[in-house]
């Protein structure tokens, strides 16, 4: 057990995690707001990828190495305290140096605070794991957020004004379509990336699902029976482990309701 | 002072032109979490007008009275996460205090909002396009307005689109990014009013 503890722990194993596995925006569906409103173009998306980055390693980093001395019943606070540090010197060093940035994200960087994946990293994976492993679960979840940011800006910046990170790419007759630039156009991009990979994963799960019946063992898995692993869409408690979302607490009142 | 003009101006900008979910992406999760059914969106669209509009009025004194006073202006954003935080806890023990029947019907979305980007959104926003204390009230009740407004029209929608025949990869999340897009371009039908 302890061994396996320990893989799963093992830096390249944490990158890996961020990056593909539990990818922050494609897969938990965390941070959204971010997503959809810097994405107008890919250099902004990196930008506010990598600021995010930045924030969360280090918040990592010190909640890990404070976690002893943090008493449970105030972690909450005390994080949000540690984060909003990290972001106000951020906010600073990209106004000092990086000004056209700062000012092509605005509000959106003081904004990272309530961004939900550092503080659900903060509690689901730094409180309670040694400062290595967690510098590299920051790095692993901000790099994955921010190639899911530039993914999403490359295309909304290739259909809405026909270039890449700035560089005209498409023919003379490609008319750009402006909408994907607009705010209407974010969520059609997301909308259509998430359909894919609703598409790519049933495909999979209807392949290894035949696979299991054939030697009569259903597999669950990790993760709870009925998990479509979108914790936006679904209301199955208990299944919110890597983040809290909201449908559970909906869930509630529509008992409460009754 | 504000003239009655700008007010009016701030209202219909915050609540209708700029919509604070469809064109400025605050306050996604809730949203797109709590906008299932109809009644309950109603419900969390009542106790986000009423947080905002308090959370906008608290920052704004603390803001022109603390902060700049002391030239503590870089300390925003702590400052204002750890009062807005503080705020809901206040309300709700307030509300179960002294207004029970209005706690009955907003207690249960009170601690939602705490993460609800969109109040610390208002919040920053009023400070850095230097509003007043007056005009930054008028400015969270009208971006709250707006945010109850877009989440009822979507849930609304929803209800409607509940047993419709939905490709199998569009189920659930898709449909809705597809229907707040469409709502999007409605919405930016507003921008000729100002």
């Amino acid at each position: 057990m302890s061994e396996r503890q320990s893989r799963a722990d093992r830096p390249a194993e944490r990158l890996y995690n961020g990056l593909i596995k539990e990818n922050p925006t494609f897969v938990l569906a965390l941070g959204m707001c971010p997503t959809l409103a810097v994405t107008t173009s890919a250099i902004n998306g990196l930008g506010m990828g990598l600021t995010t980055t930045a924030v969360l390693i280090l918040s990592n980093l010190i909640i890990s190495l404070l976690r002893k001395v943090i008493p449970s019943r105030v972690r909450i606070p005390a994080f949000i305290v540690i984060i909003a540090s990290f972001v106000t010197m951020a906010e600073l060093l990209l106004e000092a140096y990086i000004p056209s940035l700062n000012k092509a994200l605005g509000v959106y960087i003081p904004l990272i605070v309530v961004n939900c994946i550092i503080l659900g990293r903060a509690e689901s994976y730094a409180y309670s794991h040694s400062a290595i492993p967690a510098f590299f679960d920051g790095m692993g979840m901000g790099l994955g957020f921010s190639f899911a940011l530039t993914c999403i800006g490359a295309v909304r910046e290739l259909l809405g004004a026909g270039s890449l990170f700035g560089f005209e790419l498409m023919p003379e007759s490609f008319t750009p379509i402006s909408i994907f630039g607009l705010a209407p156009g974010a969520f059609f991009v997301l909308a259509g990336l998430t359909a894919a990979q609703n598409a790519l994963r049933n495909r999979k799960s209807k392949k290894s699902g035949g696979k299991h019946s054939a030697d009569g063992t259903p597999d669950h898995g990790e993760l709870p029976a009925g998990c479509k692993q979108d914790c936006t869409a679904c209301g199955v408690s208990g299944c919110s482990s890597h983040g809290k979302f909201y449908d559970d607490t909906v869930i509630e009142l529509d008992a409460e309701d009754k | 002072m504000d003239s009655v003009k700008d007010l009016l101006v701030i209202l219909i900008g915050s609540s209708l032109v700029s919509n604070v979910v469809l064109s400025q992406f605050l306050g996604l999760c809730p949203f797109l979490g709590v906008s299932k059914k109809l009644k309950t969106a109603a419900g969390m669209g009542t106790a986000v007008i009423f947080v905002i509009t308090f959370a906008s009025a608290v920052a704004g004194v603390i803001y022109k009275f603390v902060l700049q006073k002391f030239g503590l202006e870089y300390l925003q954003t702590i400052v204002f996460i750890l009062v807005i935080a503080a705020l809901v806890q206040f309300v709700e023990m307030f509300l179960r205090k002294c207004m029970h029947s209005l706690y009955e019907a907003l207690g249960v979305y009170l601690p939602l909002i705490t993460t609800n980007c969109a109040v610390l959104g208002v919040a920053l926003t009023n400070v850095q396009k230097e509003y007043g204390i007056l005009a930054g009230i008028v400015n969270g009740f009208a971006t709250a307005a707006g945010f109850t407004i877009a989440i009822v029209i979507l849930a609304g929608l929803r209800e409607k689109l509940e047993y419709n025949d939905i490709p199998e990869p569009f189920r659930g999340m898709p449909t809705v990014l597809l229907t707040a897009g469409l709502m999007a371009i409605a919405f930016c039908g507003f921008s000729g009013l100002l």
